[in-house]
């Protein structure tokens, strides 16, 4: 693979102006310093307890994310860009899931095929006609971004993916962020960085913004599936930086066609519902009915207006990676403009002649499951073994409409701290794009990295990292 | 507040306060084995300690040799024992942990680094040399942990819970310290105010941080029966039961609640006659080992009636 664009250094080896400022400082400071800050750090995020659970290890097991100290920089005219991208993709996406649960204009028009959404599991039946506050249904999307080198050493930005169901991450954005200002406070003072902290009061302001109508002073909560929920830190700093309560099923419970939860002083009404449970989880009566994390009763509720879900019941139709093909056709019939952002070009295995075309050359190209998430079940062609591409050919051929393909991005890199010195290491960006009275979002987003050598998955569940991400204001 | 929350914060409270009257109780029980006593069985002090907690069972169904060093492990860092320092330190990071939105990010660092550091300890074990140290490392984290609650939370109801679940922990625990001495053996008659007696009673005192108080207040020799009411009815020493009944008794007065009125009377009524008791009806009318057993008894009701007012009424 040729090598990938790089961040902060032009393939000969000068530094890129944006980068000017940090790349001084750090020529500038002893290593012994920046060893001693990096110790500082680590303990710090064990001190705070900023950690994940990991699936299928030892219960309760706890990991943290490990936290690079060279930032991502994105220079102001590319936010410019990249920000404009992600507002008409959101409203597009918005638009979209208004109308399939109502009037389905798009399928009418033809643009997309019918099958593939009213055919697709992720759509919700129980959600057609049903009115939501503000038109909305996405009212937090994690938008994941990727740049690659596009053979005129420019390094053009895609859209990876949408995630507009319960999308994680953006507590190790404002942690990141308060951990740098904490160890460097001299590089913020040397150059305008953009602030991100005030991402909880516009999440607050948002979701207030879509209690149902009439209802003067909104009671918001966190729902969180519990204590052993890999983004459980993240649900319960979200509340707190909100000042909201963090709930789970068991405080909630549904009376008179409302909401409520239990209080010390007795029953309290609660208006609007920040999720971070999937919708087969939300309640017992509705969806799954084993689910012991829902609260019984409550889709009821919610499809009568008396409460609001953050986000709506029923998005997964819009970020399943076989609608993710249709986005820039959605942004085109909502929004009527070509998109800004463009997409990863993708190969969809339920047609034939794509098919073909990806069983010769696995090798070369990444293979997802539709439904996936969080880089589970997926087949990355470069560096799977032999016998990996066998077994994973397999599982294509036995059901091959549950798989796309893309070719394999080298990823933009940004030099990383590793065991013997500073390196290239693939890196991806999730923006959090908010939607309330109107589409909001803090400058930048959380900065995966991808820590082993050569790796391009960056998900912190397969040893991913995290970066803070400085959009410069000038 | 979330009847949950009150819930985690209590215990919260309760877990670190019982960590660090274990400690107490160990630390105690540590000092009064040091004293070679002529009449007491080898270990007796120890199988006094497992007594009082209620451990004792648990420990014989254990078939290992009751010494000082194994009881200190299995109270000090055993993670099967439900009530070691170990697991109350545990249950008091859980429980923060599944709060920290209604406490301060300082608390919740403070509870989690000790729990960190437990965990280190735990894999070292505690060094011979090193048991009073241990002790005493337990008691800062406690301090610890209180000053941070004290110095930067809201007084709310989190405050408030937090607070109750520690006062009503302290009640039960200094209760149980005292009782510590009617199971090593009432004194003899001619030990009365021995050499022994004196210094049993005095480790029994420094382990509630009181010995100096009680030379303070009473100018005197140490004697069984003042020891007993420092530690009972005394309303200005922070351990005795007096003023840990006080302070529950205006927590929960000011905790509103859907269905709290029971639980007020219950602890206004507990309060009430350790505010006009006196020393001699305990010891004389009822016997201090009787008094202190049915005083057990009435802080685990309160605690049935917190539980039923507050996290899990009936009607919500």
């Amino acid at each position: 693979m040729k090598p990938a664009y790089d961040e902060m250094n032009t393939s000969d080896g000068q530094t890129r102006g944006h980068y000017a400022s940090y790349a001084h400082w750090l020529d500038s400071t002893l290593p012994e310093v920046i060893a001693r800050k990096r110790e500082e750090a680590e303990l710090a995020f064990h001190k705070v307890g900023i950690t994940f659970a990991v699936y299928g290890e030892e219960a309760g097991t706890e990991r943290l994310i490990p936290f690079d100290i060279v930032p991502r920089i994105i220079p102001a005219d590319e936010w410019r860009m990249v920000e404009a991208g992600l507002r008409q993709r959101v409203k597009a996406l918005n638009a979209f899931l208004h109308d399939i649960y109502h009037d389905q204009e798009i399928l009418k028009a033809g643009r997309i095929p019918a099958e593939q959404v009213l055919g697709n599991a992720l759509f919700r039946r129980e959600m057609v006609g049903v009115d939501l506050p503000g038109q909305i249904y996405a009212h937090i999307a994690g938008i994941d971004i990727v740049r690659a080198d596009n053979g005129d050493k420019s390094g053009e930005y895609y859209v990876l993916e949408d995630n507009l169901r319960t999308p994680s991450g953006v507590s190790y954005m404002l942690e990141d962020r308060k951990m740098m200002m904490r160890l460097f406070p001299e590089l913020f003072a040397r150059q305008a960085i953009a602030p991100v902290e005030h991402y909880p009061d516009l999440l607050l302001e948002n979701l207030r913004a879509v209690a149902p109508p009439g209802v003067p002073d909104p009671t918001v909560v966190v729902l969180t599936p519990g204590q052993f929920n890999s983004a459980y830190f993240e649900h319960a700093f979200l509340a707190q930086q909100m000042g909201v309560e963090l709930v789970d099923g068991n405080d909630l419970f549904v009376a008179d066609g409302t909401v409520f939860m239990r209080t010390t002083q007795g029953r309290r009404r609660v208006d609007v519902i920040y999720r971070r449970i999937d919708d087969d989880y939300l309640d017992p009566q509705a969806f799954n009915k084993d689910s012991m994390l829902g609260v019984p009763g409550l889709f009821e509720c919610y499809r009568n207006g008396k409460v609001n879900l953050a986000n709506a019941v029923g998005t997964g139709i819009a970020d399943d990676k076989a609608m993710y093909i249709h986005v820039p056709e959605m942004i085109r019939f909502y929004c009527g403009e070509e998109p800004i952002l463009s997409n990863v070009p993708t190969w969809e295995l339920s047609k034939s002649d794509d098919l073909k075309y990806v069983l010769e050359h696995l090798p070369e190209l990444v293979v997802k499951e539709v439904q996936g998430s969080g880089g589970y079940g997926m087949l990355v062609g470069p560096t799977a073994s032999k016998k990996e591409i066998a077994q994973f050919r397999e599982k294509i051929i036995a059901t091959p409409k549950k798989y796309i393909a893309q070719p394999t991005l080298a990823l933009s890199t940004c030099p990383t701290f590793v065991a013997n010195g500073i390196a290239p290491r693939h890196i991806d960006l999730r923006p959090f794009v908010l939607s309330g009275k109107v589409v909001t979002l803090v400058p930048g987003g959380l900065t995966r990295v991808a820590v082993k050598e050569g790796s391009l998955v960056v998900n912190s569940s397969q040893g991913g990292g995290t970066k803070d991400t400085w959009v410069l204001e000038q | 507040m979330l009847s949950s929350t009150a819930d985690h914060l209590y215990w919260m409270g309760r877990s670190m306060e019982r960590a660090e009257n274990t400690a107490r109780m160990l630390d105690v029980t540590y000092r009064m084995s040091l004293l070679k006593h002529a009449t007491l069985e080898p270990f007796q002090e120890w199988n006094a300690m497992l007594t009082i907690s209620g451990l004792y069972e648990e420990f014989a169904s254990r078939d290992i040799d009751i010494n000082a060093d194994q009881v200190i492990h299995f109270m000090g860092l055993d993670d099967t024992n439900p009530s070691s320092i170990f697991t109350s330190l545990e249950s008091a990071r859980e429980n923060a942990r599944a709060v920290r939105g209604s406490i301060t990010s300082e608390m919740w660092e403070a509870l989690n680094h000790t729990w960190i550091q437990i965990q280190a300890i735990r894999k070292k074990g505690i060094p011979h040399d090193g048991v009073s140290n241990f002790f005493e490392w337990v008691k800062e984290r406690s301090h610890l942990s209180r000053g941070i609650t004290y110095g930067t939370l809201l007084r709310d109801d989190a405050f408030r819970f937090i607070r109750l679940g520690t006062f009503l922990e302290r009640a039960d625990n200094t209760a149980r310290i005292l009782d510590v001495k009617y199971h090593i053996l009432l004194p003899s008659l001619e030990d009365v105010g021995g050499a022994a007696d004196y210094y049993h009673w005095g480790a029994l005192l420094r382990s509630v941080s009181a010995f100096e108080t009680y030379r303070k207040v009473y100018r005197d020799v140490i004697t069984p029966r003042r020891v007993a009411e420092l530690m009972i009815l005394r309303a200005d020493m922070p351990r005795s039961l007096h003023a840990c009944m006080k302070d529950v008794d205006r927590l929960v007065s000011e905790i509103d609640g859907a269905g709290s009125w029971e639980l007020q009377r219950q602890s206004g009524l507990l309060h009430a006659e350790l505010r006009y008791g006196q020393i001699e009806d305990i010891i004389e009318d009822e016997g201090l080992h009787e008094y202190l057993t049915r005083f057990l008894d009435r802080i685990y009701a309160l605690g049935d009636y917190i539980n039923t007012s507050y996290f899990w009424p009936e009607e919500n």
